[in-house]
């Protein structure tokens, strides 16, 4: 960790009108709690679909893709990310701080309104909040990192991270039982249902599978990162 | 003191060579980086600078290689041309977090902001900035740690003529120093007044090397084409075929063209000429003047 890139790290992401790109989701998820607990929907199957459709299922991938792609993507675009390469600084190093401050962000933006949201619907009942948190914090950590590498990786970042989102998760994970197994948001499913004990939620994805594989997925995409900005070249404008 | 070697080195994208086979050493002093856009400049100093790999060779600092070494930043200081700030912090911020990248305090800050002359703005942001005190504060925090090597890439672009001169001493000074300094600019002007050993690219090959004198006059003895108007431009004709500074003389509608052999003569010897002739002279310009014919002629040369 280093608190100078950490710091000036915060300040991109939380300067002014970025801010609302994080907190526009988060917001959107409490509101529908809040208009669900008023007009009397708030039972627990109604808790359990809108955590999984729309927290778990809709708010996480996209806020993962902001933080992760964000903390990173923009600086190596406009090339100010060379003020701090070309500092004596390990650059695993910067990689591993950008990254730690997405994960953080994820926490704050995506962790924390998934638990109160699911609070107003239905409180602590069934576990259903702190089962959802928990998934909400295991997927936030993998979707911070996998996006975070592709940020670093790839100039179309945002592209293939909705991509992604969108048709694996979403689509092909909706028809096909097997590309499920490789999903963060089932990984998210299958740790929220080791918490929950409620009857409207299965998760597909053993824990024994679910747990490693974003292990794997963190460290080998945050280690990755680490070593592509090692040789990250700049090529100027010619 | 510190020494940059580029032994051979080449850098390609690709198909596209942007760097061809270059050799140079680089020690205290200023040295330019000459060359039209496109000649390889940019890439050669992000070379030196450790933010490109060679394809064939080596650049080494003090006999250690640069690429994917990162203690080199103690010793150099790199000012790229891309913005490369960050706008939401003020120039104290940006030069402090400059510091504390190295592990220094404000009081380095404080002494690399000064250096520049940028006290009275430092607590602006720096979007705010113009282009020049941009240019400026990047210097400063090039210069925090006291590096023995900077590296500057397009410095005096886009800046107002006195912030220009301003800069323009502080890289002297820097150079009268001990400091080894490379900047480039595509402009002869700039570089001539700055720099003690110019190094010309064209085309990504190391075209000509030398003090500005040297390229002073590589750059002027060379053949010139010119164009003249004159109230008899047959007249004129003949007495400029007679002499030895001109190598060919063509007449045509737009005037005379005069291919020379020996500038300086034959900026000495046409007005004398004519006047001994009774002609009078409406217009000379040369009509290859331009960098890019200069380069592409000490190119061709090399």
């Amino acid at each position: 960790m280093n608190t100078v890139v950490a710091s000036i790290t915060y300040r991109a992401m939380l300067g002014r009108k970025r801010v609302w790109l994080l907190a526009l989701l988060p917001i959107a998820l409490i509101a529908f709690a809040l208009l669900f607990r008023f007009i009397g929907g708030g039972d627990e199957s109604v808790a359990v679909e809108l955590m999984k459709t729309f927290a778990i299922g809709t708010m996480l991938p996209l806020l993962g893709l902001i933080a992760g792609t964000g903390v990173i993507a923009p600086e190596i675009e406009d090339g100010t990310i060379i003020h701090l390469m070309s500092k004596p600084i390990s650059r695993p190093v910067i990689a591993f701080t950008k990254y730690v401050v997405a994960a953080s962000l994820m926490l704050g933006f995506s962790v924390i309104p998934t638990y109160v949201a699911a609070y107003i619907l239905i409180g602590t009942e069934s576990g259903i909040a702190a089962g959802f948190a928990l998934g909400a914090l295991f997927a936030g950590i993998a979707y911070a990192a996998v996006f975070f590498l592709l940020g670093v990786v790839s100039r179309h970042a945002v592209t293939i991270g909705v991509i992604y989102a969108l048709v694996w998760e979403g689509l092909i994970g909706g028809y096909v039982p097997g590309a499920r197994r490789f999903s963060i948001q089932q990984w998210a499913q299958s740790i929220a249902d080791q918490v929950t004990t409620s009857a409207f939620l299965k998760s597909e994805v053993a824990l024994s599978f679910a747990v490693p594989a974003m292990a794997i997925v963190v460290v080998g995409s945050v280690v990755w990162a680490g070593q592509r900005l090692r040789v990250l070249s700049l090529t100027g404008d010619e | 003191m510190s020494v940059i070697e580029i032994r051979q080195v080449s850098r390609w994208y690709g198909d596209v060579v942007a760097v061809n086979d270059v050799t140079m050493t680089i020690g205290p002093g200023v040295t330019g980086l000459l060359g039209p856009n496109g000649a390889g400049k940019s890439t050669l100093l992000h070379l030196m600078a450790g933010f490109l790999q060679p394809s064939g060779g080596t650049a080494t600092l003090d006999a250690k290689p640069i690429w994917k070494n990162q203690d080199v930043y103690h010793t150099i200081g790199l000012v790229p041309e891309k913005e490369g700030v960050y706008g939401f912090l003020t120039g104290w911020q940006f030069v402090q977090s400059a510091a504390r990248l190295h592990g220094l305090g404000d009081d380095a800050a404080n002494r690399a902001i000064a250096q520049v002359d940028m006290a009275d703005a430092k607590d602006r942001r720096i979007e705010t900035y113009s282009k020049g005190m941009r240019q400026r504060i990047k210097v400063a925090g090039a210069l925090v740690q006291e590096p023995a090597v900077l590296l500057l890439d397009e410095p005096f672009n886009g800046m107002d003529p006195r912030q220009r001169l301003h800069l323009m001493d502080l890289v002297r000074d820097l150079g009268a120093a001990g400091k080894t300094i490379v900047f480039s600019s595509h402009i002869l002007e700039e570089v001539e007044r700055v720099a003690q050993q110019i190094e010309v690219m064209v085309a990504g090959r190391h075209a000509a090397s030398g003090d500005f004198r040297e390229i002073r006059r590589r750059m002027t003895d060379r053949p010139h084409l010119f164009r003249v108007r004159s109230s008899d431009d047959r007249r004129l004709a003949a007495a400029l075929i007679g002499d030895t500074a001109s190598g060919g003389v063509s007449l045509t509608p737009q005037g005379l063209e005069v291919r020379t052999v020996d500038f300086r003569r034959f900026t000495h010897q046409l007005p004398r000429l004519a006047r001994d002739l009774g002609v009078r002279l409406w217009q000379v310009s040369p009509t290859d003047e331009d960098l890019e014919s200069v380069f592409s002629y000490l190119s061709g040369r090399s």
